[in-house]
């Protein structure tokens, strides 16, 4: 089979695969009459009336600016931290007992300290909370990833005096960006996670907000219509992840593939 | 131009010392174009480090232009061996070879005239803007090897700079480093483990013996110039003179496989 072949197979079975599965699921559902449960085509208008796009401005929009300005916050500070710590091996070792401690946290355990300290979960608070659980990931592979450059490529770097920000930013970020950008997806999916895990908690709005009320109220169709939206919104932002590193990344996957064995 | 006195570099200290480098001595002379030859793991790399400033000597001196050498010198250059890990892969052939002038106080005329003509110099002009991957491994070899010469050393140090690639691509590259010397006029320290090779390039000849190594003849090369890949391997001085380097370097040998190698302590130490 040609190589094109393969790719229409490969591109197929990602949708078909689903859609049989969205298939099973309706025909089940028809079928079953478990009010829990509602049918598929229910759960589907349902979503159009509320997030295409009645209350996309009240509620989507709120979620998906916690999940943009936690994660860029959280990631730069990982990336900030992480290129002294990748650097100096002294500082590693005074910061990993640190690191290691609050990464092992479950984030539910930090909700009450928000709650409390703060009064209220607004805005803000949800991004800060957002924010320190994504610095994590891309805090630790962008660590990994500055001590894994290539000794070579530091002692050219030497050998030509080039003053340590320009070598920061010209080889040392570079080098580990493959690495920071693995991180970086970890965070996103995070990131994800702990939106709905604070409106679940405390909120006024939100898709999370949404869930936890027709939760509560018991209207399990618009509750149905939230989990499908939360989980469309997670594939979506990943799928766009994947997009921007396809192109950021291109080069990696051209030397890569040109190493020799 | 550059004067190594007594250098002597130990890995490691007490009963888990290590000696690479013994005691060399060496000069240097402005425009002269020497070849360090030794058997492999004698250190060769090691004293390369020392004398370019990347690793601190244990004692001794490294003299360049009578200043004394404590870190890498503005008027000197380094191409390694390993051409594939000293190129960054995410950036063009023209990046690259630019990276060590960046930081320099020069025009934007002069950084790309510079770039221009040492990618020229090297016959890359074409594939400026290509990866170094993209590139075969003696044409990677020359980006660095244009990269070196952009930065405008007075001398140039080049650590068994065609060790990895085949053996025309090899004879290539030793011409054009004879060419790039005669077009800039620029002092070369070449190391190298190839007897031919260092036979064919030098003027002069350091012989190493093996680690804990220290110069163990010199040896004044007078063939004649332009040197021929063809021509010159075939006159009988050429091969005297190989026959005599091998003969000292072959009687090192017995020795040099109960030492540490020497290269290897280098690469397990890189911060000492």
């Amino acid at each position: 089979m040609s190589a094109r072949s393969w790719r229409l197979v490969k591109i197929g079975a990602e949708i078909l695969v689903p859609l049989a599965i969205l298939l099973a699921w309706q025909l089940w559902t028809a079928s079953a009459h478990q009010p829990r449960f509602p049918r598929l085509s229910t759960i589907l208008v349902q979503f159009r009336e509320m997030w295409l796009f009645s209350q996309f401005g009240e509620h989507v929009v709120p979620s998906l600016v916690r999940i943009l300005a936690g994660f860029a916050i959280g990631s730069l500070i990982g990336v900030a931290l992480g290129i002294p710590l990748g650097l100096s091996t002294r500082a590693r070792r005074a910061a990993m007992p640190h690191i290691e401690y609050w990464r092992a946290m479950p984030p539910p355990a930090l909700l009450p300290i928000s709650v409390i300290l703060a009064h209220s979960i607004g805005d803000r608070q949800k991004i800060e909370f957002i924010a320190f659980f994504c610095i994590f990931p891309v805090l630790l592979n962008t660590i990994a990833g500055i001590r894994a450059i290539d000794p070579t490529l530091v002692d050219t770097a030497r050998s030509y005096g080039i003053p340590r920000h320009e070598r920061v930013r010209r080889i040392v970020l570079p080098a580990a960006f493959p690495q920071i950008m693995a991180g970086l997806r970890v965070s996103l999916a995070l990131a994800v996670i702990m939106m709905v895990l604070t409106e679940y908690f405390s909120s006024t709005n939100g898709v999370g907000y949404v869930l936890l009320i027709s939760k509560n109220t018991f209207q399990l169709v618009p509750m149905w219509a939230a989990i499908v939206l939360i989980g469309v919104i997670g594939y979506l932002i990943n799928f766009v992840f994947l997009l921007v590193e396809r192109r950021v990344l291109a080069w990696h996957r051209g030397w890569r593939a040109a190493l020799p064995d | 131009m550059l004067e190594i006195t007594h250098l002597s570099k130990t890995y490691g200290s007490g009963d888990r010392a290590t000696r690479a480098v013994g005691d060399v001595n060496l000069t240097v002379g402005e425009g002269e174009l020497l070849v360090v030859v030794g058997p492999s793991g004698c250190g060769k790399t090691t004293l390369l480090k020392c004398i370019g400033g990347l690793l601190r000597p244990t004692s001794g001196d490294v003299k360049l232009n009578g200043k004394r050498v404590s870190g890498p010198p503005e008027q000197m250059a380094l191409v390694f061996q390993d051409y594939s890990r000293s190129l960054m892969p995410w950036t063009s052939v023209r990046n690259n070879v630019l990276l060590p002038l960046r930081h320099k106080k020069l025009s934007r005329t002069d950084r790309t005239r510079l770039v221009e003509d040492s990618v020229e110099a090297v016959g890359l002009t074409r594939f400026v803007d290509h990866y170094p991957w993209q590139l075969s491994g003696g044409m990677q070899q020359r980006v660095a090897i244009a990269r070196a010469l952009a930065y405008q050393p007075s001398i140039l140090l080049m650590d068994e700079p065609f060790a990895s690639v085949d053996a025309q691509t090899r004879g290539d590259l030793e011409d054009l480093v004879l060419n790039v010397r005669e077009q800039f006029g620029v002092t070369i320290l070449f190391v190298t483990h190839d007897i031919d090779e260092s036979v064919y390039l030098a003027d002069r000849i350091a012989v190493l013996t093996s680690s804990p190594t220290e110069v163990k003849e010199l040896i004044a090369v007078d063939l004649p110039t332009p040197r021929d890949q063809i021509a010159t391997k075939e006159l009988p001085e050429f091969a005297h003179l190989r026959a005599h380097v091998y003969r000292l370097i072959k009687r090192e040998r017995p020795g040099a496989s109960e030492l540490a190698d020497a290269d290897a302590l280098a690469a397990a130490h890189p911060e000492s």
